[in-house]
């Protein structure tokens, strides 16, 4: 089966973000970029399934600004087969990705879309929910087991209480939890032949795609700097602070 | 605590701006090596060694390498990392494709040596010692043993030693002991080997040990020294592992740094041994693999340097110590970072002027060893030849010279916190020592410098780099805004025209006055190159002080600046020290010390 994977750039997780003076978002200028961590993971699903016989191409999809190339690019030399990047450099939230995605599955036709659970940037976990529904498809969201079986794809997912498994009816979306699997390092061939496999660049407009934001960013602020912890001299002082400062009991 | 992250943005900027590296694509067999796959290929190796290499540095470090009756285990997690490193495809990157390698430009293999180094000295010495040997049969096996064996150096499922040094026989090889007897069309090689890095593990299936010897009817001296490849298995009829040979680890060192690579002695007892190359043509074999192996180790050097700078620099930004001289910075905390006092910058601007040079300047060798080898014209060829080697020596002892001090920096920066082990800095200082002293101590380097390089081809070598250091001098001295870093160059530059003018002459009289100048020679002639880095450096950032990195390019012209006026007046004082002569060095003697 044919399995699309959509790969995010965001800022590198190692990287102390900061917000912009004038606190209309982060700054993003000079800061070194890589591939969402959970898209990582996502990518690396897709391999294991074509390594495993199941999966027998994997479509890698960035949307966003030209640089995403560089994204699809590392998932094409961990294993990816080939590549797809939506260029736009309009604000893209997740509604608008979702319609993007919805609109190359129709092009395309993958059996399997696999998204990171989150991205580490908006942490907004909506992308592939709304995918599934747009598509109308069965979804398995949190993912840390994705097996095959027969037509269905058994998920297992990690919900509050525990475990999970559902049966899906292919086709599926499935979304990455950080228990899936450990992504592998891009070997030095493989990198190399990244180079030359192909990658498609559409925009918005040839996808019939309206991306407009639906939501407006008012502010972006750090949070608050945390206070130093204070000693307490006995229980009742604990409760009695718990109670009348920090107003939780 | 040490910290690093791999010098990318350095790597682009001395391969794509400071030098022509898209040049490297042009080079016949280079065509796949555009800068777009360079970046690629270096951001992985970055990563693999960031997070796989680095974590085991300071446990390897502790727990450092076992021996029990023959057999030596590396510290935990070697064995994964290993298997990580060659599944990733790393021990081949600059091996030919005829035998499994990628083919990639010797450059790039410079940055992931730097970056090995920086992370884990101790674990790239077992990829290290095999890339030598890969070097050694490359250049000077037979067919049939480079089928056999390349492949296996390649993919790592093999590794490699080099079997030089002897109890009574390091430096000076003609004394060499090891024998080799001619047995049913091989040798039975048969003595005692100490020192040797990667001599014995539990990395591979298999080790290659390649083996100075001597045949029985061998001039004496260097002249009468063979090379011998002898595997710890000897080849099956499969070309997999066949029967054990007769060269077991006696025991391991215990030592001052890299105590993660094992140092074996070897013991030879008629072991079967295969002739690398002609009768007595060992040293040749050698010498011809020595430059890539020295310039090796001068990457180790950096490599530990560039490590203690981003540690040292971390720690001065937030170690809270006293209050600047000018007043208060962090008013709002007890006492300003360390980073305000101007002896704490001195240090640290010494180790980063020191560390970008020596990547500029490795940049600039490495390309011309990718030259010397695939220029389709033969006297371009011949120029970037002379270049490396002319440079090797330098390079050798002014990185590793210059990251022993970088590191004992680090601890100094860093005080009591620095010379404490949980800290991971000391540790560098231990690693550091060693690169100054194996492939020739940098004693030895400055004699091959000014006894073999400066004389050789009639001072061809010499000119290699004396001409376009004066053609960029000329090219650029008259502009205003280069001045300050063109003329302290310039000047710098007259004084090594001078001492080498000094040191012919005086030594063709008297070989004692060339080796008494020797290693000031070469700090002098390291300095000069390290200028004409800097102001390269620096005429490639002036005009980009406008744009986005503007950050990144006012860095280098202050560092810059500092190198011109605080390390480059050095320059002053070792050509006075050269000029003195032999005479105060052999005056007292040898009884009288
Ligand atoms: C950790 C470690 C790993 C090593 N790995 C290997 C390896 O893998 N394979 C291998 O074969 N060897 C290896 N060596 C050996 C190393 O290369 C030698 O130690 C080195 O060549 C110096 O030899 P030596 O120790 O006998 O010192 P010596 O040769 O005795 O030299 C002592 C000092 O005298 C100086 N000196 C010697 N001769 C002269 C001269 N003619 N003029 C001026 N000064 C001179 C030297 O510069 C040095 O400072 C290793 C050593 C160590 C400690």
């Amino acid at each position: 089966m044919k399995v699309l994977v959509a790969v995010k750039r965001v800022i590198d997780f190692n990287v102390k973000v900061r917000v912009k003076a004038d606190k209309t978002g982060v700054e993003t200028a000079n800061v070194k970029m890589s591939m969402n961590p959970f898209d990582e993971i996502g990518v690396e699903e897709a391999i294991r399934l074509k390594e495993a016989g199941i999966a027998t191409e994997i479509i890698a999809v960035s949307l966003g600004v030209a640089q995403c190339q560089e994204t699809i690019r590392t998932a094409l030399a961990m294993g990816a087969d080939r590549g797809i990047l939506v260029q736009s450099d309009a604000e893209l939230q997740p509604l608008a990705v979702a319609k993007l995605l919805k609109a190359i599955v129709e092009k395309e036709k993958p059996e399997l879309c696999i998204l990171g659970k989150q991205a580490i940037d908006d942490d907004c976990n909506q992308t592939g929910q709304m995918l599934a529904a747009l598509l109308g498809w069965a979804q398995g969201t949190f993912a840390s087991k994705v097996k095959r079986e027969g037509d269905r794809l058994l998920v297992t997912r990690e919900v509050d209480g525990g475990l999970e498994t559902v049966k899906l009816k292919l086709p599926a979306v499935v979304t990455t939890d950080l228990r899936l699997n450990e992504p592998r390092y891009a070997s030095l061939p493989n990198i190399m032949k990244a180079k030359k496999k192909p990658i498609e660049t559409l925009t918005p407009e040839q996808l019939g795609v309206d991306v407009a934001p639906r939501l407006v960013t008012l502010k972006v602020e750090e949070p608050p700097k945390r206070q130093g912890g204070r000693k307490v001299a006995s229980v009742a002082e604990l409760v009695d602070k718990l109670r009348n400062e920090a107003r939780v009991i | 605590m040490t910290t690093y992250k791999a010098p990318l943005r350095d790597y682009r900027f001395v391969l794509e701006e400071l030098f022509d590296g898209a040049a490297l694509a042009r080079l016949p067999g280079y065509e796949e090596a555009t800068a777009d796959t360079i970046r690629a290929v270096l951001e992985e190796g970055a990563r693999l060694c960031e997070e796989v290499l680095f974590p085991l540095n300071r446990p390897g470090d502790e727990e450092g390498c076992a021996y029990e009756n023959g057999v030596v285990r590396t510290p935990k997690g070697f064995k994964e990392a290993y298997r990580t490193f060659c599944a990733g495809g790393w021990t081949a990157l600059a091996c030919d494709p005829a035998y499994g390698g990628q083919g990639l430009p010797h450059t790039v293999n410079f940055c992931l040596e730097e970056m090995i180094s920086s992370t884990n000295l101790s674990f790239g010495m077992y990829p290290g010692l095999s890339h030598g040997a890969y070097r050694a049969l490359l250049l000077h096996g037979s067919d049939e043993q480079k089928q056999r064996y390349l492949p296996r150096l390649v993919d790592g499922s093999w590794s490699g030693t080099m079997c030089l040094t002897e109890p009574h026989c390091g430096t000076d090889l003609g004394l060499i002991r090891t024998r080799a007897e001619p047995a049913e069309g091989a040798y039975k090689i048969s003595g005692t080997k100490i020192f040797i890095s990667a001599g014995e593990h539990d990395l591979t299936e298999n080790i290659l040990h390649l083996v100075l010897a001597r045949l029985p009817d061998a001039p004496a001296g260097t002249r009468g020294i063979s090379l011998f490849l002898v595997p710890k298995f000897l080849p099956g009829a499969d070309g997999g592992i066949g029967a054990r040979n007769g060269v077991r680890c006696g025991s391991i060192e215990h030592k001052m740094g890299i105590k993660a690579s094992a140092t074996c002695v070897m013991n030879f007892d008629e072991a079967t041994g295969f002739l690398v190359g002609k009768p007595h043509g060992g040293m040749r074999a050698m010498f011809s693999m020595m430059n890539s192996a020295r310039l090796g180790v001068a990457l180790q050097g950096l490599g530990l340097g560039e490590t203690a700078y981003q540690s040292a620099r971390a720690y001065a930004a937030e170690r809270l110590q006293g209050r600047s001289l000018s007043g208060p910075k962090a008013k709002d905390k007890p006492a300003d970072p360390l980073i305000v006092h101007p002896d704490i910058r001195r240090m640290l601007l010494i180790m980063k002027a020191q560390n970008e040079a020596a990547r500029a300047l490795a940049a600039w060798i490495g390309i011309h060893i990718d030259i010397a080898e695939k220029h389709p014209d033969p006297a371009e060829r011949e120029a970037a030849e002379d270049l490396v080697a002319l440079m090797t020596p330098i390079l050798k002892s002014q990185f590793t010279d210059g990251g022993f001090a970088v590191a004992n920096l680090g601890v100094q920066i860093m005080g009591g916190h620095g010379y404490i082990r949980e800290q991971g800095m000391e540790q560098l200082v231990r690693d550091a020592r060693i690169t100054q002293i194996y492939e020739g101590a940098n004693g030895i380097q400055a004699l091959d410098l000014v006894g073999r390089k400066l004389p050789m081809h009639n001072g061809r070598l010499l000119r290699r780099f004396f001409h376009p250091a004066e053609r960029f001098i000329a090219a650029h001295k008259d502009d205003p805004a280069l001045q300050e870093f063109v003329l302290p160059f310039a000047k710098a530059f007259g004084k090594l025209q001078q001492a080498t003018v000094l040191v012919a002459q005086r030594g063709m009289r008297d070989p004692e006055e060339a080796g008494a100048a020797a290693s000031d020679y070469l700090r002098l002639f390291a300095l000069t190159a390290f200028a004409f880095m800097w102001a390269r450096m620096a005429t490639v950032s002036l005009p980009k002080l406008g744009g986005d990195e503007a950050w990144f390019y006012k860095g280098k012209l202050a560092t810059a600046r500092f190198f011109m006026n605080r390390m480059l007046p050095e320059t002053s004082s070792l050509l006075t020290i050269i000029s003195a002569g032999a005479k105060p060095l052999m005056a007292l003697e040898a009884e009288a010390f």
